[in-house]
């Protein structure tokens, strides 16, 4: 079995409206396990919509996208629905929590979903996840009546439910303060070193990427360096 | 496997947003109950109406028209099948109106396991004279024990006692309209011309009413032996054996029957009220039609709310769909958002739609042409709650359908990237 986990074959996108525009074009590059990634570049430079397309969401693109050994290439909408709970951990830039539901109840969602454990051991493991971001205490509290910082923990708590191959982030510290920002990082950092987690994070931050393993840099729709 | 979680969600969505799917679910109980008390109503004066005939009318009647014979003199002379004869003005023949052998037919037909009863009749057509004026009536010589059971004629009687014609001789019990023309009341004494020319004088022991104002003031009862004496035939005349049959809708095939047995003519009450029918069905039909209306517009309801919250919505289909729920999950959350206020919005609206029965059940309708009924008729038939349940569900599914189509194919690449 190969060390890769993810792997982007000549992956090329267009946007059609208004005009045809090529905004990726000719991606390659691959994440072994337990790497620890950023991917970088201006604004429109791309990255975005590169992840949109690594995360199985967006499926209008040409070229080969391999997660965990297995073309995502053709597969059914609730096929890569289950590659998504599975395999893949999200953090977004505005955590996106549901507002009706708890703390908790949200960890679990994509576990419950998967439906690989039991409810009760679902739920243990989401307070496992919590305590280990430190924020336990905040389990049983509607979601809507939490800080931002905390917010993204819970969404990286929820992220790692399922145990997935790996997570990715577009912007998670981009709506923060310093000293959440800060926090987060050091989340992403313990996952990455402690619990080898493969990270994919989009960011826009120098300071943030700099601190990563490898940073794979952007620009007009291309890899550069 | 999923079924737990995603009712789990749908309720939450439900309650997050509970003032709106309580306005959704009024709408169905508002619908539905409509639809219950309006149809339970209808449904009653239906019965109504139909009980003014068919409560009075046999099933199958036997009689002897009056027509021309139909084995004319010529036919034996020259063979129709070698033949054509022609033959100018025929005329009815004077043929007799009294069943033949009318003892052996009622026994046939007491043993006939279709047969619900029989009463036998005598139909006579005579002049009230009052004063200068003769008033054209008919009189019906009949068996009060039989009629009354079979065609509730006790129930029309408004004043005095039906058995009074057995019991006391050359007695009569007339239409309410007919001694409102004699100015009889009772107890008094009217004279009766047959066609013949002789007078008989009978005792008025009661008036009846039978809701129709045109044959009350024509029609008049009297007992069979009363009618014989007045026509001066023996007793075993009689021109009419009504029938009444267990099963309704087999008496065109039975008259057929009948007629061919004892060789009479036989109508059956499908032909004798064909326009009866047709009027059932159309109130029938009409009660429906709005009922369904009402469902559709409560249909539209559910489908504009739910539209709303899918819009509202949108951030919360998107995480779901990126944390791995797939289209189809999404789908099913809606449907059951949809179906539950169907459900809980039908089951209050059944509940809401028996009160509403129940309450125009009490309501007072008295009419003078009605004697029997006091309260406005309603019918609590339970397949118009089914009915109701099974509209309410469908609906729902269907209003939940197309807002919920659209909830799944939301993609959530857009709504993501778009904040």
């Amino acid at each position: 079995m190969s060390n890769i986990t993810l792997e982007a074959k000549n992956i090329t996108k267009y946007f059609h409206d208004p005009t045809t525009v090529k905004v990726l074009s000719d991606i390659n590059f691959s994440v072994n396990k337990g790497d620890f990634v950023a991917i970088t570049g201006k604004s429109g430079c791309g990255k975005s919509t590169l992840l949109y397309i690594l995360s199985t969401m967006d499926t209008d693109y040409e070229g080969e996208l391999w997660i965990d050994g297995e073309s995502m290439v053709s597969r059914k909408e609730f096929e890569l629905a289950k590659v998504r709970n599975e395999k893949i951990g999200f953090v977004f830039q505005f955590h996106y929590l549901l507002d009706e539901f708890s703390v908790l109840e949200n960890v679990m969602m994509p576990g419950l979903k998967l439906g690989k454990h039991s409810a009760e051991e679902v739920e243990n493991r989401a307070m496992e996840k919590l305590k280990m971001l430190g924020i336990e205490d905040l389990a049983l509290k509607p979601s809507n009546q939490i800080s931002g910082g905390e917010k993204q923990r819970v969404a990286i708590a929820r992220a790692l439910i399922n145990d997935p191959q790996i997570i990715m982030g577009d912007e998670p510290t981009g709506n923060l303060d310093q000293k959440n920002s800060q926090i987060v990082f050091e989340v992403f950092k313990q996952l990455a070193e402690e619990f080898k987690q493969t990270l994919l994070i989009v960011t826009h931050d120098q300071s943030f990427a700099n601190r990563t393993h490898r940073i794979i840099n952007m620009e007009d729709g291309k890899i550069v360096v | 496997m999923n079924i737990k979680l995603i009712i789990k969600i749908a309720k939450s969505l439900l309650l997050a947003r509970f003032k709106q799917t309580l306005i959704a679910a009024v709408g169905v109980t508002f619908s539905i109950s409509m639809f219950i008390a309006l149809l339970s109503f209808m449904a009653g004066l239906n019965d109504l109406l139909d009980g003014l005939l068919l409560n009075r009318t046999p099933h199958v009647r036997l009689y002897n028209e009056i027509q021309p014979n139909i084995h004319q003199p010529i036919y034996s002379q020259f063979d129709t099948n070698i033949t054509h004869n022609f033959i100018h003005s025929i005329k009815s023949a004077v043929s007799r109106q009294e069943i033949y052998n009318s003892p052996a037919i009622i026994r046939t037909l007491k043993k006939d396991q279709r047969v619900m009863g029989i009463a036998p009749k005598i139909i006579t057509p005579v002049f009230f004279n009052d004063g200068a004026i003769d008033i054209t009536g008919v009189v019906n010589g009949i068996d009060i024990q039989s009629e009354g059971k079979l065609f509730h004629f006790n129930e029309y009687v408004t004043a005095g006692e039906p058995a009074d014609i057995e019991r006391l001789s050359n007695s009569i019990i007339l239409g309410k309209g007919l001694a409102d023309q004699l100015l009889a009341n009772l107890g008094d004494v009217v004279q009766v011309a047959t066609i013949n020319g002789d007078r008989f004088p009978l005792r008025v022991v009661g008036f009846f009413q039978s809701g129709m104002q045109d044959l009350d003031k024509t029609q008049s009862y009297a007992s069979i032996a009363t009618v014989q004496k007045l026509k001066e035939k023996p007793n075993n005349y009689i021109t009419d054996i009504q029938i009444k049959l267990n099963d309704l809708a087999k008496a065109p095939e039975i008259a057929k029957d009948y007629a061919r047995l004892f060789d009479i003519d036989a109508v059956d009450i499908q032909t004798a009220n064909a326009s009866f029918e047709t009027g059932s069905f159309v109130r029938t039909l009409i009660s429906y039609a709005v009922g369904v209306v009402l469902l559709i517009v409560a249909g539209f309801g559910i489908y504009n709310i739910l539209n709303m919250m899918i819009y509202e919505k949108m951030n919360t289909i998107a995480i779901l769909k990126a944390t791995g729920f797939a289209g189809i999950d999404v789908q099913k959350i809606f449907l059951v958002i949809a179906m539950s206020i169907g459900f809980f919005g039908g089951l209050a609206g059944l509940i809401l739609g028996f009160g509403l029965s129940a309450i125009i059940d009490q309501i007072p309708f008295e009419t003078p042409s009605l004697p029997s009924v006091k309260t406005y008729p309603v019918s609590y038939n339970p397949s118009y709650y089914v009915i109701g349940a099974v509209f309410s569900l469908i609906t729902t599914f269907l209003a939940g359908w197309f807002p919920s189509r659209k909830a799944s194919q939301v993609d959530p690449v857009v709504i993501i990237r778009g904040k």
